[in-house]
């Protein structure tokens, strides 16, 4: 209950905050949208040529935002000593990590749901009769891009050279993610769409894996 | 200031060293503070008084010694030895704990900081106590306003009423008149002497002598790490608050 209240309390002051600064949203939607409509003009995108190459380039451009937003989401923390306040607040540290982690997938959703018919109309996709299921394989691959992201976040603010380390770590450790995401999106853009059901259990295990990790341990990233 | 229900608690310091790399910021400290008891810290940049209070309050471990809280009825709080950071936190009684950066966010207002860390601290009638604690610190009629356009005096006076919220046992400060005018450490002066009198423990770090200083009844002064002067007479603790820069 303890863990509940306090990740509610949290996760009302991460989406506030946001949506007072916009600091996270703005990048990185002008982010994703620059790479969408810069291959499209790179490219002459017909159907086929964009179920191809069009699943990779949108999950690319979706982690590499992710790496910007992930970026300042522990740093902030350290301007005011915020973090030290909400370690001395909270029962359960997990808290803060969940909190974190529940805020970021919603931006990195929120995102990836503006930039979809954007994507669709410049790279002739039709995405409409397979939403639903673009949609779950967009919150699990969010989903274990923000848990690792949170977690590397937390390390990394404390490093010395940060703004270095945490793509450094983020990217070869999401890689997994990146190949799975893409081939599930890979099928569902098909001329017969498909769900890749071994990329979706894929997604599954290592949202519940790095969660765990994180649930365990997640406090030791949070010590001076 | 508030009816006081907590039991007067006290702070053990068991030869507490703590090192970053081969520094040593803190060497064989070993004192107590009686549940009560006003203490303050004094000192040159650098000597300790910072991680001494950051360890206290449990956001630092030590690198070895014990870290315990006595209580007024004899029972330990935290009577195991910290040997980790995670135990040093979960030892530790209601502190509260200001910092020499005000530990609130500059995106909230007022009012949803202070709402904010009574949620987490589970603070009961939590909208009444912010309530108060804005009257309190004076900011009730700017408690709508986002804590980025206040001046440092006026953050300071929030990061306070932060650390108050829970009605803390025992107060660690860290220079807590830093940007407050002379009215704002008259305040903080006559808190601090009503939380005393109440049989709050205190813990603060000061540079000179002021209002705030002239409530400590005990002074200790570091010297790189280590303790050099401890004295609860009181023309000895002015001297100490006096010359500790010297």
């Amino acid at each position: 209950m303890s863990l509940l209240s306090s990740t509610t309390a949290l996760l009302g002051k991460e989406l506030r905050t946001e949506f007072r600064s916009r600091e996270l949203l703005t990048t990185t939607v002008v982010f994703i949208l620059m790479v969408i409509v810069l291959f499209s003009f790179t490219f002459d995108p017909t159907y086929n040529e964009s179920r191809r190459f069009g699943p990779g380039l949108l999950w690319l451009a979706f982690l590499f935002a992710a790496s910007l937003m992930l970026q300042p989401c522990f740093l902030r923390e350290q301007n005011n000593d915020t973090l030290s306040a909400l370690r001395l607040s909270v029962s359960d540290p997990f808290a803060i990590f969940l909190a974190k982690l529940i805020a970021n997938t919603l931006f990195l959703l929120f995102t990836e749901v503006l930039m979809l018919p954007i994507f669709a109309v410049l790279y002739n996709v039709p995405v409409l009769r397979v939403l639903g299921q673009l949609l779950l394989v967009f919150f699990l691959g969010s989903l274990g891009v923000s848990i690792a992201g949170t977690a590397l976040s937390a390390i990394s603010a404390q490093a010395r050279m940060r703004e270095l380390l945490l793509p450094l770590l983020l990217l070869p450790l999401l890689t997994p993610v990146l190949v799975a995401s893409t081939q599930v999106t890979v099928g569902l853009l098909d001329a017969s769409p498909f769900l890749e059901w071994k990329g979706v259990g894929f997604l599954v295990v290592f949202d519940v894996i790095f969660l765990t990790a994180l649930w365990l341990f997640g406090e030791y990233l949070l010590e001076e | 200031m508030t009816s006081r229900g907590f039991s007067p608690t006290g702070i053990r310091f068991e030869n507490i060293e703590k090192r970053y790399g081969g520094l040593a910021a803190l060497r064989r400290i070993r004192f107590e503070i009686a549940p009560g008891e006003c203490v303050a810290l004094a000192g040159r940049n650098g000597s300790g008084k910072t991680t001494l209070l950051r360890i206290a309050a449990g956001l630092v471990c030590p690198s070895s010694g014990e870290l315990t809280f006595p209580s007024a009825a004899g029972a330990s709080a935290g009577a195991a030895p910290v040997t980790s950071k995670t135990e040093a936190v979960r030892a530790k009684p209601s502190a509260g704990f200001v910092a020499h950066a005000t530990m609130v966010y500059d995106e909230l207002t007022a009012e949803e900081n202070l709402l904010l860390f009574a949620r987490l601290q589970q603070t009961p009638n939590a909208t009444e106590r912010v309530e108060k604690l804005l009257h309190e610190v004076g900011l009730f009629d700017r408690r709508s306003s986002l804590v980025r356009t206040f001046s440092r005096g006026m953050r300071q006076r929030v990061a306070i009423a932060r650390a108050l919220l829970h009605e803390p046992s025992i107060l660690l400060l860290d220079e807590p008149s830093t940007g407050l005018d002379p009215q704002g450490v008259g305040w903080l002066a006559a808190t601090l002497r009503q939380l005393r009198d109440a049989g709050c423990t205190i813990l603060m770090s000061l540079h000179g002598e002021s209002e705030i200083s002239m409530l400590a009844t005990r002074a200790i002064r570091l010297d790189a790490g280590l303790i050099v002067a401890d004295t609860r007479t009181g023309a000895e603790v002015r001297s100490i608050l006096t010359f500790a820069d010297a």
